[in-house]
């Protein structure tokens, strides 16, 4: 039941692919959320993403208090009180849940990033990919729509795999022309889609070194929990996936608004 | 509301005085170039302007042209060109921005001058302290003009610049003046030569004292202003005027310091840009940074035109360690102490690698340099992908996002 006097605050991260909305409530808990694709309004995906989010928590625009924006699309939304990047909003929604020394990965729409923290949750380091969308989620769709396969198969496939097919280019198009020889060569189809988020896999470890506790965040390991262990047991450290990964970035941006 | 107020710049009024030394520099090129009535010879922005300028030669610098291809953006119409003549999209975009404009006939000294184009090398003269593309670069203008190319060729990774360095390229240096000499069609003088060394060494002291006014806090000055106040420096330099300028622009940024007024409005960070501009983003990156309340007030960029060793008394040998001291030239050993010190001098809150995909040798950021300089330092480092006149290399929006989440974790978050 919906709650009359809930004050809520909200986080909006606008992605390349998908928008999120989360509402956290007066406790910082996270009440409701709401995920769609972004499009091309991103201010009007905004609001829709924010509306749904509060229809499922039951109630209306006037319980927020405050609206912080992040992602691709941060500046679009012009109802949000203040803007962060993703960087910070994934940096402050895992300190959350991980409050000591993490490095984060989170692999989204069409960037990857490398984020570590300290302790009390402050950014000691970041990087990002290179101008590629080789090893984000769009190249996974990219991927899977020329093998013909939905993108919601390609986890429980590469799971089902007994071996790792190894796939060496180091960008989208030529990937998929190696992908297209191997199949062409008469490779298994589930060894291939493993090989490919193995190779999602040796993008992020390009990005920085790995050590310590590492969590795991972004709509790819959301969808294909098989990319964290496939990280766990190229960097031999611990990897875990965040609660509610795709959600991280609008969740700590919300912790933001929480905190005006 | 996330509506960003947009920061209104003061322009430096010297800036205007800069417009006409550079509109007075480029049409007297052209009327020598039209007339036939002085040589003219091509140099790289860090060759020996001051032999030929010693030598009556009127100096172009092809590097400042390219430099204007790219800070309008018309490099991008052009870089196709120089790529269809076997010219790789990888190499210098300088080179190839610029190399097939000309294919084009096309340049932006038209628009800015009323110049209709480039003015004909009488003589190509390189340095290859920058890069080897330079001489690639020239010989390929060589080849279309039918003049003579000559150079001077460097050493790299130079930990410490030793007296063998210096004769080495001290005789290469000398050596010039024959072929010089039969293109100019006169014999060299030592005199003019020393007068010349003498005019760039004062501006050399100059254009340092005028950067050195970002260490003050606020600093009056950003880097993304130094990039177009060194023209004269680099074109100029050899020259009464060049100086004359220089004397008036220290002027009035010394008074803005002692008055407090600072480039960037309320300036919370200071930053050191290591690396090429991009020049077809120089607005919009000194935009971004003003709006994040940080100023990037010092480089290596602008910092490549002190030439402190030059010495009139001694012109071969000064010349020979002042282009050979440049820190492009440098070991990492070297690069990283000079960082290390212009992180001091100038209090720097944090370092922008631009890491220039057609320009390793203005790339520092490849061989481990920003993880040891921020583990010795303690100084933290961004790296952004990017070029100089490239812009196909770059990513506006993970640049933008790149560089506001430095400036969070600057911050502390």
């Amino acid at each position: 039941m919906p709650i009359p006097d809930a004050k809520f605050f909200a986080g909006i991260d606008v992605g390349t692919t998908t928008t999120k909305a989360v509402l956290l409530n007066a406790d910082r808990q996270l009440a409701a959320s709401f995920v769609r694709r972004s499009g091309t309004d991103l201010g009007a995906s905004a609001n829709t993403a924010l509306e749904q989010a509060l229809e499922r928590a039951g109630s209306a625009r006037a319980a927020i208090q405050a609206i912080v924006a992040t992602g691709y699309g941060r500046r679009n939304v012009s109802f949000a009180d203040d803007t962060k990047t993703e960087i910070a909003c994934h940096g402050w929604g895992c300190h959350y849940y991980y409050p000591e020394t993490i490095a984060i990965v989170d692999i989204g729409g069409q960037d990857s990033k490398v984020i570590k923290l300290d302790a009390q949750g402050k950014t000691i380091g970041f990087k990002m990919n290179r101008k590629c969308a080789a090893g984000t989620g769009a190249f996974l769709e990219d991927i899977a729509r020329r093998l013909d396969l939905p993108v919601g198969e390609l986890n429980g496939l590469a799971r089902a795999a007994r071996q790792t097919a190894k796939i060496g280019s180091y960008c989208t198009v030529f990937t998929a022309t190696e992908v297209l020889d191997r199949i062409r060569q008469g490779e298994r189809t589930d060894e291939i889609v493993r090989g490919l988020f193995d190779s999602i896999v040796k993008r992020v470890m390009e990005m920085d070194a790995l050590v310590g506790k590492v969590v795991m965040t972004g709509g790819v390991v959301a969808y294909h929990d098989i990319v964290a262990e496939l990280l766990s047991a190229r960097v031999k450290t611990q990897v875990l996936v965040a609660p509610h990964p795709q959600e991280m970035g609008a969740f700590g941006a919300a912790l933001f608004a929480a905190e005006m | 509301m996330t509506d960003e107020k947009k920061v209104v710049r003061k322009e430096l009024e010297t800036s205007k005085d800069m417009k006409k030394f550079m509109a007075d520099y480029y049409l007297e090129l052209d009327h020598a170039s039209q007339t036939g009535e002085r040589k003219i010879a091509w140099c790289t922005s860090v060759g020996p302007a001051e032999l030929l300028r010693g030598m009556g030669f009127l100096v172009y610098f092809p590097e400042t042209h390219s430099a204007m291809l790219g800070s309008t953006r018309a490099a991008m119409d052009y870089i196709p060109h120089a790529n269809a003549l076997g010219y790789a999209p990888e190499i210098c975009s300088y080179l190839t921005s610029d190399v097939g404009a000309f294919t084009q006939g096309f340049t932006p000294l038209t628009k800015s001058f009323g110049i209709k184009s480039v003015p004909k090398p009488d003589v190509l003269v390189f340095n290859t302290n920058q890069c080897r593309d330079v001489q690639d670069w020239f010989a390929w203008y060589g080849r279309k003009f039918n003049a003579p190319v000559v150079g001077v060729r460097t050493y790299r990774g130079v930990k410490e610049v030793t007296d063998s360095h210096i004769i080495s390229i001290a005789k290469q240096i000398e050596n010039l003046i024959q072929p010089l000499e039969q293109v100019a069609g006169k014999k060299f003088d030592m005199d003019e030569f020393q007068r010349a060394v003498a005019l760039s060494r004062e501006c050399s002291d100059l254009w340092k004292q005028v950067l050195e006014t970002a260490a003050a806090m606020p600093s009056p000055l950003t880097f993304f202003d130094g990039t177009t106040l060194m023209g004269p420096a680099v074109v100029g330099r050899g020259t009464q005027a060049a100086n004359d300028f220089y004397r008036k622009l220290l002027a009035e940024l010394q008074e803005r310091a002692y008055n407090h007024d600072g480039a960037v409005a309320d300036e919370r960070f200071r930053i050191y840009w290591e690396g090429m501009p991009i020049w077809g983003r120089l607005r919009a990156h000194s935009e971004l940074f003003a709006n994040l309340k940080s100023c990037v007030l010092a480089s290596t960029y602008c910092n490549s035109w002190i030439f402190t060793a030059l010495d009139p008394n001694d012109p071969f040998n000064s010349m020979a360690r002042a282009y050979t001291e440049l820190f492009i030239v440098r070991s990492d050993e070297a690069k990283e102490q000079y960082i290390k010190r212009m992180f001091e001098f100038f209090r720097v809150d944090g370092i922008v690698y631009h890491n220039a995909r057609t320009c390793p040798n203005n790339s520092n950021s490849r061989y481990g340099m920003p993880q040891r300089l921020e583990a010795n330092s303690g100084v933290p480092a961004l790296v952004i992908d990017g070029d100089l006149n490239d812009l196909r290399c770059l990513s506006d929006e993970q640049t933008n996002t790149n560089i506001e989440a430095f400036v969070e974790r600057l911050a502390g978050k």
